[in-house]
């Protein structure tokens, strides 16, 4: 199939990693949108009959334990692995992005308070931080979400911050004050743009590792119920038959690695090309 | 010996691959230098005099295609030269000073340490003797108490002493020839002026061949024996020094002398080829528009500003000159309105501009514009041309279609014409983004603009052209300049009077004419001494 637009015959090709990744990543999008349109299972309906089948023509990946499709509950399952993640970097890039920013533009005591507290959180590891959290919320979707997402701020809040100092000190800024400009319109004009610059690549990134929190949370209980078709929640139920069924907790692992890795291949490149240009 | 050469060169040819294929950035250059010469290669920013040079040592860029009839440095053929033949000219034959001295010096390293390095020629050098050694090399480019240096790192030098240091690192492996590119860019005045005796002194005592690359013909004047004029990557004119300044005879090489402003330009376009006079200003004498009023500032105990005085008439230039760190800037941002004076206070139209709230400053601020010694970072870079030349006019209230046409009429004012209204900074070049920068300054039609060395990053005849247009706009908009620079030549040429502080306070001021012809006071007359002159013209 060879389809040229004009525009971008002169382009060369995307590396052939990135390519995969994009079309990988494309087909888990499909998924979470459409879930009932890629297969004709249900992800919750038990068929003790059909228990443990093996990989085949009518179930491509077998059946778990219950007798349930074990790709279709992949199928479902994005749904769950991927919108938490997304949600919990949501949360982090628009809380770490406001604290960086009022720490940058404040200064001062304001500043410190802020930037002390940053430090404290990001002193623990994400995921110890995120399972001490939950400890104290109790296990769940939205008590997930929020424990992962708390604990990525502290990128956010440090990255905008650097910036924000950046930006402030800079030509532009200081010329943009010459024209008598309100304070307001400055920082959204001049300031917010740059000062969140690097933040949609910083949350690529961090989406992979907020991927595998989830499924690694999930498998430790801390996430959605079973009987949800969650990835973790079904590593972790596939664990128990690994010796005479090891499809059921393979794929999820396998769909876990695939979309994590397609993920950061797509961050890097772009970090990449991002920092190409601002060298 | 002294009539072999040193060098010869024939038909250098040096190319990049672009994506337009190979891009040709020096082509047909013949090279010869004596023993016993001194030799200058002159050109603007691109015209390919540092490829040339740094061909010289091998260290061209890896991509570099690089063809010559004949490449001999010392009788020996460098064309199929290895890298390991290249070693033995580097240093020990050809000593090279890096145009950036404030970058050239390794950070982490001492002083001492980096001249070891230089000197260590085998291993077996004794540290004693290597420090013996150093001591000896920095006294011998005239560092005071070399002692002490030595166990400094780069950051703690000036940037005068730092380029001492590199010139030493140079020397250090006694090299015939020292190439130094661009040694006195960046450098204050006086500082130049040393580093230039420095080069003198070295010449005159027949040490060393020095090959110089500048793009500043005043600053080769006194160097060089030969003159080569480089444009474009092809040499247009060359010959003795003293012939080629004197009399040039390629228009470039005219056009390059006449771009610098001197004593004798003043009142004269400098960007065209026959002496043309500027506009006349209109200066209104009667209620000053600006008044600064014994400004003091402190930044911790140290003071930078002290007890400046001064006054600026509508249509009037004021030039204020000084070296870096004497404070020039610290007044212009206090007369801009983004540092607040201790003490003291600015009056602008006769009302207090000084410590009032900056929601009174708001509305009067676009009588007052700044244009920036580097215009890329005083853009954003997000901003096209026509928003940045735009956002000048908020203040005044002017939107939309108005806008439009203004920003149109200015462009077309600074002579970049409606093609550039959805161009980025990044894409245009130093000039036009002078250019624009002075666009912006112009729009809301103030009754005052700050420049603050607006000229000193750019190549002369770009300068020239910048310096004329900002004339021409000053004289029809009728507004008073506070120009800022540490170039004399640049500010006897364009100011009425002029203020010259040293350690934040003024030492002398009144009529540019009469203080740089008969200065009261000595640190006045120590600038002017420092001052490069081009030979043929009276001092």
């Amino acid at each position: 199939m060879s389809l040229t637009i004009p525009l971008l015959r002169r382009r060369a090709l995307p590396p052939a990693g990135l390519l995969i990744s994009g079309v990988f990543l494309l087909l888990v999008l499909m998924a979470v949108l459409f879930p009932a349109l890629l297969s004709p299972y249900d992800p919750l309906m038990a068929d003790p009959v059909n228990a443990q089948l093996p990989p085949s023509a009518a179930h491509w990946l077998g059946t778990d334990q219950l007798g349930r499709d074990v790709l279709t509950r992949l199928i479902y399952g994005s749904r769950y692995s991927l919108l938490i993640s997304i949600a919990a970097m949501a949360l982090a890039v628009t809380v770490g992005s406001l604290l960086g920013l009022l720490a940058g533009l404040a200064r001062g005591a304001l500043d410190e308070i802020i930037s002390r507290a940053v430090d404290v959180v990001s002193a623990f590891p994400d995921l110890l931080l995120a399972l001490m959290l939950i400890a104290f919320t109790g296990p769940g979707t939205v008590n997930l979400i929020f424990a992962l997402g708390v604990a990525s701020i502290p990128r956010f809040a440090r990255v905008v911050r650097a910036q924000t100092f950046l930006v402030m000190s800079s030509g532009y800024v200081e010329q943009a004050r010459t024209f008598g400009l309100t304070r307001r319109v400055l920082i959204w004009r001049h300031v917010l743009p740059h000062a969140i610059a690097h933040v949609p690549v910083l949350a690529t990134l961090g989406l992979g590792t907020a991927i595998i929190g989830t499924a690694g949370l999930s498998f430790l209980g801390m996430g959605p119920q079973p009987p949800t078709a969650e990835w973790g929640l079904m590593l972790a139920e596939g664990r128990n038959y690994l010796r005479n069924a090891w499809w059921i907790g393979v794929w999820p692992g396998v769909a876990i690695t695939l979309t994590v890795v397609a993920v950061n291949t797509i961050g890097h490149h772009w970090q990449a090309r991002f920092e190409g240009k601002k060298a | 010996m002294s009539r072999e050469l040193f060098i010869d060169i024939r038909n250098l040819t040096v190319r990049f691959p672009s994506p337009q294929g190979l891009k040709t950035v020096v082509s047909g250059l013949n090279l010869q230098l004596q023993r016993g010469q001194s030799l200058a290669l002159v050109g603007e920013s691109g015209s390919g005099k540092t490829v040339t040079a740094r061909s010289l040592i091998g260290l061209q860029d890896e991509n570099a295609v690089l063809t010559a009839d004949r490449f001999m440095i010392d009788g020996r053929d460098m064309l199929q030269a290895t890298q390991r033949d290249w070693r033995a000219i580097r240093g020990k034959q050809i000593g090279y000073v890096l145009q950036d001295a404030l970058v050239s010096l390794d950070p982490l390293r001492r002083i001492g340490q980096q001249l070891s390095d230089a000197l260590r020629a085998n291993p077996r050098d004794s540290n004693k003797d290597l420090r013996q050694r150093s001591l000896q090399l920095l006294a011998s480019v005239g560092m005071p108490e070399a002692q002490r240096r030595l166990a400094l790192y780069p950051h703690q030098l000036s940037g005068g002493l730092r380029q001492r240091t590199l010139i030493a690192t140079a020397l250090a492996g006694k090299p015939e020839l020292l190439i130094a590119d661009e040694p006195t860019t960046a450098l204050d005045m006086t500082v130049q002026k040393q580093i230039l005796d420095l080069l003198q002194r070295r010449r005159d005592d027949g040490q060393a061949l020095l090959l110089l690359i500048s793009h500043d013909l005043s600053v080769i004047g006194q160097l060089a024996d030969v003159v080569m004029v480089m444009k474009e990557g092809e040499v247009v004119e060359q010959g003795p020094a003293r012939r080629l300044l004197q009399a040039p005879e390629h228009p470039w090489t005219r056009q390059l002398l006449q771009a610098v402003p001197t004593p004798q330009t003043k009142g004269l376009r400098l960007s065209s080829p026959v002496p043309l006079p500027l506009p006349a200003k209109q200066i209104d004498t009667g209620e000053p528009l600006l008044q600064a009023l014994g400004l003091n500032k402190h930044y911790g105990a140290h003071q930078v500003v002290r007890d400046v005085s001064f006054r600026l008439s509508a249509g009037e230039t004021l030039g204020i000159v000084g070296e870096s760190g004497s404070g020039k800037t610290t007044v212009a941002r206090m007369v801009l309105g983004l540092t607040e004076p201790d003490s003291g206070r600015i009056q602008i139209e006769g009302q207090p501009w000084s410590r009032v709230a900056e929601s009174q400053r708001r509305l009067r601020r676009s009588r007052i514009q700044l244009i920036a010694q580097d215009p890329l970072s005083s853009f954003d870079p997000r901003y096209t041309v026509e928003k940045i030349i735009g956002e000048s006019l908020d203040a005044a209230g002017i939107f939309g279609a108005a806008r439009r046409q203004r920003v149109l009429q200015l462009l077309d004012e600074v002579r970049l014409g409606a093609g550039f209204l959805q161009r980025y900074p990044r894409e245009l070049s130093g000039g036009q983004r002078q250019r624009v920068a002075i666009a912006r300054a112009f729009a809301p039609n103030p009754a005052l603009l700050v420049a603050d060395e607006p000229v000193s990053a750019l190549d002369v005849s770009v300068q020239a052209q910048v310096l004329d247009l900002l004339a021409d706009m000053q004289a029809e908009h009728r507004t008073a300049l506070l120009f800022i620079s540490h170039d004399l030549g640049v500010i006897h040429h364009l100011a009425d009077r002029v203020l010259v502080m040293k350690d934040g306070a003024v030492v002398e001021s009144g009529d540019v004419g009469r203080v740089f012809t008969h200065p009261q006071h000595r640190w006045t007359q120590q600038l002017l001494d420092a001052l490069p002159v081009l030979p043929g013209q009276a001092a």
